[in-house]
């Protein structure tokens, strides 16, 4: 077991190794931050001192050993645009991108489980087939269309909803939570909404697939045997198997849905790390991109590392066919 | 191909057929299936043919007129010219720039995914057919792929590269490959311990023979479903790097470009210019993803009773 922990947490540094240099070297390829900083008047000198204060004028190994050096000590480097430190920027960002995934998330399990059931019990039916029917549809929406189509029906036609921007916020241990005051909330059902819309279509579709198999299962022809109610059968036998597979799913989907959130940042102006990596693109801010990438990359180093881990607690065969091979 | 022959022999035994008959009888069951063909095989036709049945050319700058512009759906110009679908800031025909726009959508999806097919099949059969180290370095690799978002991928290969058609297809291209590698390997993995591969080794035929002419088509079920999935994900995918600006160029917008045009316009309440595009690329998603879902469950050997 050690051995295996072990061995995952050195596959895990190496990955992050290579990230580090992949990420520094590629992101000297984007073009020179010094065309965009500048004011298109600036003379030579201006040029000069600001390459000089940017680090820019060092060669690339310097500069590469240098990120290293600062990387070991949590420093990501100063952005380019803001002046102040990229990793802190990006952390500031973090709680505002992890908020709206979160409720996306959430959203998600109480519309799509609900939904995949009723089909999975009706699948002959022509509700069955409606809601599978939508689930594909909701799998094929592209997510920033959809958040365009919203902004249009309920913030400039209906006038409901605001169409964009985090709006008022309160601060619980320092941290800043739309969900804690109410015009936050409607600043947040959105962008939330639109971040789900995917997740949604997937949920159906393995709590239909779930349902129609349980159905099948002795345990269910069983209690059906004892007599029981068939709201008890639904309600406790069935839903708790096929919550296994659909929780898994969708703790390794929390990922994603930060990936994702860049989508809806972009659409919804929320003030998350995605919009701010989409901005510094735009800007070609160098430290903000590699620090965004490396948080991204040790988040899913993370996550990998503690599924792997978890599984082979779950289930010994997978560390064992890993010692042979 | 066996695994239709295989998935049909039950409801067709009276009448003599080829698989290929029997799997089409099959497919026609499903009606919506047979729609959502139908309407693909339309846009697929008109995207081929908008340079000839598109009222205009939208890139062609004498053919437009900057007073035209804005000019909402069902509208008709000074001159009298009908706009149907209205057109966007400089005066272009909207039905025109999305009939031109989906040829791109589609041009870049198709070659991209025809690009990570061959690279994915190729590897995932060299994989399983060599097996021991090939395949444990090969499936690390895409093991590690797959454990992040292809949004996440494209999006930072193509903030390196810049913008191009040539760069967004060679970044979906390499976002796709594994899915297809690790399809064709799960496959290959079974049917290379068959008797008919054990026979045509006997035989001492070539390796590139047995692998391509006699493991690869038996392995093709399941990556036809992938593949249709696929075409329909780096349509979106596309879009969605497109309308985040790091996608086509200006000069040769897809539908995600001409939608990420119109949302500056939204909040003024000008819905065609962002709204069209997107039911257009809906439409085609949706269409080809119930092909796809349909394949999937008719090859789908589980489902058969």
């Amino acid at each position: 077991m050690l051995a295996f922990i072990l061995r995952r947490l050195g596959q895990s540094a190496f990955l992050l190794i290579a990230m580090a240099v992949l990420v520094f070297v590629s992101i000297f390829a984007i073009g020179d931050p010094i065309e965009v900083l500048l004011p298109a008047d600036a003379d030579q000198n201006e040029r000069e001192a600001a390459i000089r204060h940017l680090g820019l004028d060092q060669p690339l190994w310097m500069q590469f050993a240098h990120f290293v050096w600062n990387l070991l000590h949590g420093d990501l480097g100063k952005s380019f645009v803001f002046g102040s430190d990229s990793l802190s920027l990006i952390l500031g960002r973090l709680p505002a991108t992890l908020e709206l995934a979160l409720v996306a998330l959430i959203l998600a399990a109480l519309i799509g489980i609900p939904l995949g059931l009723i089909a999975g019990l009706k699948s002959q039916t022509w509700i069955g087939r409606l809601i599978m029917t939508t689930s594909i549809v909701g799998f094929s929406l592209p997510n920033f269309w959809f958040g365009i189509v919203m902004i249009l029906v309920f913030a400039v036609q209906l006038q409901w909803l605001p169409s964009g921007g985090r709006g008022p916020t309160d601060t619980l241990f320092g941290i800043e939570f739309s969900l804690l005051n109410p015009q936050g909330w409607v600043n947040l059902i959105m962008p939330a909404a639109t971040l789900a819309i995917y997740k949604v279509s997937l949920v159906i579709r393995l709590a239909y697939a779930g349902t129609r198999e349980a159905l099948l299962q002795d345990y269910v022809r069983f209690a059906r045997a004892k007599g029981l109610s068939s709201s008890r059968i639904i309600g406790v036998h069935i839903l708790k198997n096929i919550l296994i597979p659909i929780v898994t799913v969708l703790g390794l989907e929390l990922g994603s849905m930060i990936a994702f959130a860049v989508v809806t940042e972009s659409v919804f102006a929320w003030p998350g790390m995605g919009k701010l990596l989409i901005d510094s693109i735009a800007r070609l801010d160098r430290p903000v991109i590699v620090a965004y990438l490396m948080l991204v990359v040790t988040l899913f180093a993370l996550i990998n590392l503690c599924v792997d881990i978890l599984y082979s607690v779950l289930d010994p065969r997978v560390r064992l066919s890993e010692g042979q091979s | 191909m066996s695994v239709s022959a295989a998935s049909s022999t039950t409801r067709s035994a009276i009448k003599i057929e080829t698989p290929l008959h029997m799997f089409w009888a099959d497919f026609c069951a499903n009606r919506i299936a047979l729609i959502a063909l139908a309407v693909v095989s339309v846009l697929a036709l008109i995207s081929v043919l908008s340079p000839w049945i598109a009222p205009q050319n939208p890139y062609d700058l004498t053919q437009i007129s900057i007073f035209d512009n804005m000019l909402k759906p069902l509208q008709r110009s000074q001159e009298g010219k009908l706009f149907v679908l209205g057109s966007d800031e400089q005066g272009r025909d909207m039905l025109s720039a999305m009939m031109y726009g989906l040829k791109m959508s589609l041009f870049v999806a198709i070659t991209a995914t025809t690009a990570a097919l061959c690279v994915g099949v190729s590897l995932g059969i060299i994989a399983a057919y060599f097996g021991g180290r090939v395949d444990a370095v090969l499936m690390r690799l895409v093991d590690l792929q797959l454990s992040f978002p292809a949004i996440l991928i494209a999006l930072i290969l193509l903030a390196v590269l810049g913008k191009g058609v040539d760069k967004v297809i060679f970044a979906l291209m390499l976002v796709q490959w594994a899915y297809y590698a690790r399809t064709v390997r799960g496959n290959a993995m079974v049917e290379r311990r068959r008797e008919y591969i054990e026979a045509a080794q006997c035989l001492a035929l070539p390796r590139h023979r047995i692998i391509f002419r006699h493991l690869l088509p038996n392995c093709l079920g399941p990556l036809i479903v992938v593949a249709t999935v696929q075409v329909a994900h780096a349509i979106s995918l596309e879009a969605t790097l497109s309308f985040l600006g790091v996608g086509v160029p200006i000069t040769e917008p897809s539908l995600g470009l001409l939608i990420s045009n119109g949302y500056k316009y939204i909040l003024s309440g000008k819905y065609w210019v962002s709204i069209y595009p997107g039911l257009l690329l809906l439409l085609t998603i949706v269409s080809i993803n119930l092909v796809g879902d349909h394949l999937r469950d008719l090859l789908n050997p589980r489902l058969k009773a």
